[in-house]
């Protein structure tokens, strides 16, 4: 007896939505024998890490704040995603958005206009377009993986944060701290109503999501992008250009990553320093796969993550629970939604000893 | 002599597709045995049921005498039977005596294996260094890392798919070196092939199938090539019919003195070749596969290969560099080989798979794709076409291979194309659809459409098209009108045939 994949002639529309609940379920169940197991007790755990930033109104708002750049981040991964182009490299360009914005800042440093905001904004997509645009060229014009070099210029996006913000960018009056100035008031993104902390950000993440939306299910373009993920020589039999694709998929991604790059140095952290990315960039991965690789998946997962991300922040002070625990929950998540995937394609059937 | 396999109403379906009927099969030591046909014939499939890579539905293999349950290679492998195949499974980047270890059971590439590999390397004429990495080797050299891979097993029935369609005439002449050993050793080969001529100087006996059936068993050396292509591609021209098509006018599709670079390692080079289709008229391109076929559709359609001198024309415009949709903007329309993957989507909705041939020269909506008009023309091509679908609007993998194909090319008929290139139009397709397919494809060029149809179907091939050219090695032959034209003497232009068809190309 042995246990066999067979492919699925067809995929259960009804199941779209079922598995990822489903696994959440099982990653849930998963999650909390290991807390058990470290003696704490699950119940509390799922009040700290869930309940808590669901229903309490302040923790809610920094749910949707950390869900922001996420959603920036993973609705551009998705496109290239979505044509089977691996940009594992989003927390760099998330990164370089982080720079080139924040670098506007620094320059318009004691001035105000409504125009800082903007100029911001568009020189942290520009510089994550521009950082994207590297691995995608690397692969069409000499076929060098892009998994490999995206992932690596974050390292080198890395560094060059760290080099800014301890010379030439450092605050002469930080005592010394690897920190910018702090931004005016012209760079910084204010809250949407009195007394809270939402900010545009949310607001335009939530646009994009629905322009992303939009263009994947209704246009051309969209349907060029999955189809070349999907079947590659179906992209080229109805003629769709494979580097063009590539570069457009980086493209997007890139100046998405870099304006979430630019929303997260001008609203949450209002200076250059280093580590502002908080690794992101690489948690929007794992948003992209959860949400199913579809725009409105991304930006519900965007927020359930965020949600783990915040709930770990109180569990490590209230439960003494190690944060590293949160990224071995995301890490247990996300298998569990691609065993789910497989399911969805494939049928697990037990094959039996043919009889002789 | 005692026969050391044999096989016994061997039956397979695949589907709807019969691919082995009723099949007897004797192997005998000290004995090359050929397995003759026609692509599609069911030669790969009876030999993958002998190797224990397929089940048959019913039917027997016995060794010595005993039936035996072949339900794996590695069961196929203890009962003494081995296997070449055509395309070498090896890696590229270890070494040969790496390659010859890898498949044996906790078997290292040590020294014991090595003198094992010298010995039988040096008994059959197959001698190579066994420290070389595989990709500095020849295609011969690596084929006999195969043959080794499998002596080693000492089989006692040695199967060889087609092992000279890689190979340079004087490597062939050495595996026949090797092959006429083996056979003194009293080893039985089953050797396939359709190379006529190769079967006649080496096997002693032949069984030719043709649509999964015996056809006959003759002595290659005793019957004449022409007899045996005859075999190969049936009998009778009487279901000939001449095309529906009217009278030729302009020509639509133009190939002057074409070369195009293969694309691949195994992929072939197309060596000057001629052709002109024109409007209202239907030709037909033979052949056995891989002779050039892929390379000539991807290159007229544009999908692929670079064209390295001569010109392709489509309605009169010069489009050596131009891409498929640019083609289909004059007009041509394109039907490839592989339904699912290529031609379709396999996980979209029928009516989204119009947007992949269509959105260059149709309107589908802009910016916004047109849906409803999208499922309109779908049901309008389901309807006209008789398509059957399992419910409305199904995903393309959901459809049956006939009906997918219908769907297919009634996608592209709508677009009242100049120029149909269609690649193996009925390949895996039930008889009925093939019909429906064919008929379509002549009402086309009675309305005056220029068709040009790729098959290694034969029969496909006389009863469509008003003039049939066959392609080897890369190379058209000049065209002829199918209604002066026999079986036999298309096959033997496919096959290595004599001197005088030769002279033909």
């Amino acid at each position: 007896m042995r246990l066999v994949l067979v492919r699925r002639r067809r995929i259960s529309r009804r199941r779209q939505f079922t598995t990822p609940a489903v696994a959440l379920l099982v990653a849930l169940a998963i999650g909390g024998v290991i807390v058990w197991l470290m003696g704490r007790s699950p119940w509390q755990a799922l009040q700290v890490f869930i309940i808590e930033p669901l229903t309490d109104p302040w923790a809610l708002q920094e749910v949707l704040l950390k869900a922001t750049p996420l959603m920036l981040i993973s609705i551009g991964l998705l496109f290239c995603f979505r044509a089977s182009r691996w940009n594992i490299g989003a927390e760099g360009q998330f990164l370089l958005g982080g720079i080139c914005g924040g670098g506007i800042a620094i320059l318009t440093h004691e001035m105000s206009g409504a125009w800082i905001m903007p100029l911001m904004m568009l020189a942290g997509a520009l510089g994550g377009l521009a950082y994207a645009a590297i691995p995608a060229v690397l692969r069409t014009r000499f076929g060098i993986s892009e998994i490999l070099t995206s992932l690596m210029l974050v390292y080198v996006a890395d560094l060059l944060l760290d080099y800014l913000v301890r010379g030439p960018w450092r605050d002469p009056k930080g005592f010394n701290f690897p920190q910018s100035v702090s931004f005016s008031d012209a760079a910084i993104l204010h809250p949407l109503f009195e007394g809270g902390r939402l900010h545009i950000g949310l607001i335009l993440a939530l646009g994009i999501a629905a322009i992303a939306f939009v263009l994947f299910r209704r246009t051309l373009f969209g349907f060029a992008v999955a189809a070349s993920g999907d079947a590659p020589r179906a992209a080229n039999f109805a003629g769709f250009n494979e580097a063009r694709i590539t570069v457009l998929v980086f493209l997007i991604s890139g100046a998405l990553a870099g304006l979430a790059g630019v929303v997260e140095v001008a609203g949450q952290v209002q200076q250059l320093r280093p580590g502002f990315g908080q690794g992101l960039g690489f948690t929007a991965i794992i948003v992209a796969f959860l949400g199913r690789l579809t725009p409105l998946g991304a930006t519900l997962s965007s927020v359930v993550i965020a949600i783990l991300l915040i709930g770990a922040e109180s569990a490590q002070v209230s439960l003494k629970l190690p944060f590293d625990l949160t990224r071995f929950f995301m890490g247990l998540l996300l298998i569990c939604v691609l065993v789910g995937e497989s399911l969805d394609r494939y049928d697990l059937q037990i094959e039996r000893e043919r009889a002789t | 002599m005692e026969p050391i396999v044999e096989l016994r109403g061997i039956t397979k379906y695949f589907g709807a597709l019969l691919a082995n009927a009723l099949v007897d099969l004797t192997l005998r030591p000290g004995e090359i045995h050929a397995l003759l046909g026609e692509n599609g014939a069911g030669k790969s499939t009876l030999v993958k049921i002998l190797y224990g890579l397929l089940a048959p539905d019913s039917g027997e293999v016995l060794v010595a005498g005993r039936p035996v349950k072949l339900d794996s290679p590695r069961a196929a492998r203890a009962h003494g039977i081995g296997m070449v195949f055509q395309h070498f499974s090896l890696f590229d980047e270890m070494s040969v005596i790496e390659n010859i270890a890898v498949p044996l059971d906790g078997a290292v590439a040590d020294s014991a294996l090595r003198r094992r590999v010298m010995e039988k390397a040096a008994q059959f004429g197959l001698e190579i260094e066994l420290d070389r990495p595989v990709h500095t080797l020849s295609a011969g050299e690596r084929q006999r890392i195969e043959i080794l891979r499998v002596l080693i097993q000492e089989p006692k029935v040695i199967i060889l798919d087609e092992p000279t369609s890689v190979l340079t005439p004087s490597e062939s002449e050495s595996l026949f070196v090797t092959l006429e050993k083996l056979k003194a050793e009293g080893a039985s080969i089953l050797f396939i092939s359709h190379k006529l001529e190769e079967v006649r100087r080496l096997c002693d006996r032949a069984t030719v199938l043709r649509a999964g059936r015996i056809v006959g068993t003759a002595n290659p050396r005793r019957v004449s090539a022409q007899d045996l292509a005859t075999l190969m591609v049936g009998e009778g021209i009487a279901e000939l019919s001449p095309g529906a098509g009217g009278k030729a006018g302009e020509p639509v599709l133009l190939l002057d003195r074409l070369s195009v670079m293969p694309e691949t390692v195994h992929g072939v080079e197309l060596d000057k070749v001629d052709l002109v289709v024109r409007s209202g008229e239907i030709v037909a391109v033979a052949g056995v596969a891989g002779n050039g076929q892929s390379e000539l559709y991807n290159a007229i359609s544009g999908e692929g290969g670079r064209i390295s001198a001569g010109t392709l024309a489509i309605a009169g415009r010069v489009m050596n560099r131009a891409n498929i949709n640019e083609r289909r903007r004059v007009g041509a329309a394109f039907v490839p080989e592989a339904r699912l993957g290529q031609a379709t989507l396999p996980q979209s909705a029928l009516s989204d798979n119009i947007v992949l041939s269509w959105h260059a020269t149709e309107a589908i909506g802009s910016p916004f794709i047109d849906r409803e008009r999208l499922e309109t023309v779908a049901q309008g091509i389901v309807r006209d076409f008789d398509v059957r679908i399992p419910r409305n609007d199904p995903v393309a993998a959901q459809l049956s291979g006939g009906n997918l194909q219908k769907y297919i090319v009634g996608r592209e008929v709508k677009r009242t194309p100049r120029l149909i290139v269609i690649d193996q139009p009925s390949w895996g397709v039930d008889a009925r659809a093939a019909r429906h397919i064919r008929q379509t494809l002549m009402d086309l060029a009675a309305n005056g459409a220029a068709v040009l149809v790729i098959t290694q179907d034969l029969d496909e091939a006389l009863s469509l098209a008003d003039s049939i050219v066959v392609m080897r090695k890369g190379r058209m032959s000049a065209p002829r009108p199918t209604r002066a034209t026999t079986r036999a003497e298309i096959g033997l232009l496919m096959t290595e045939g004599s001197r005088t068809v030769e002279g033909v190309t």
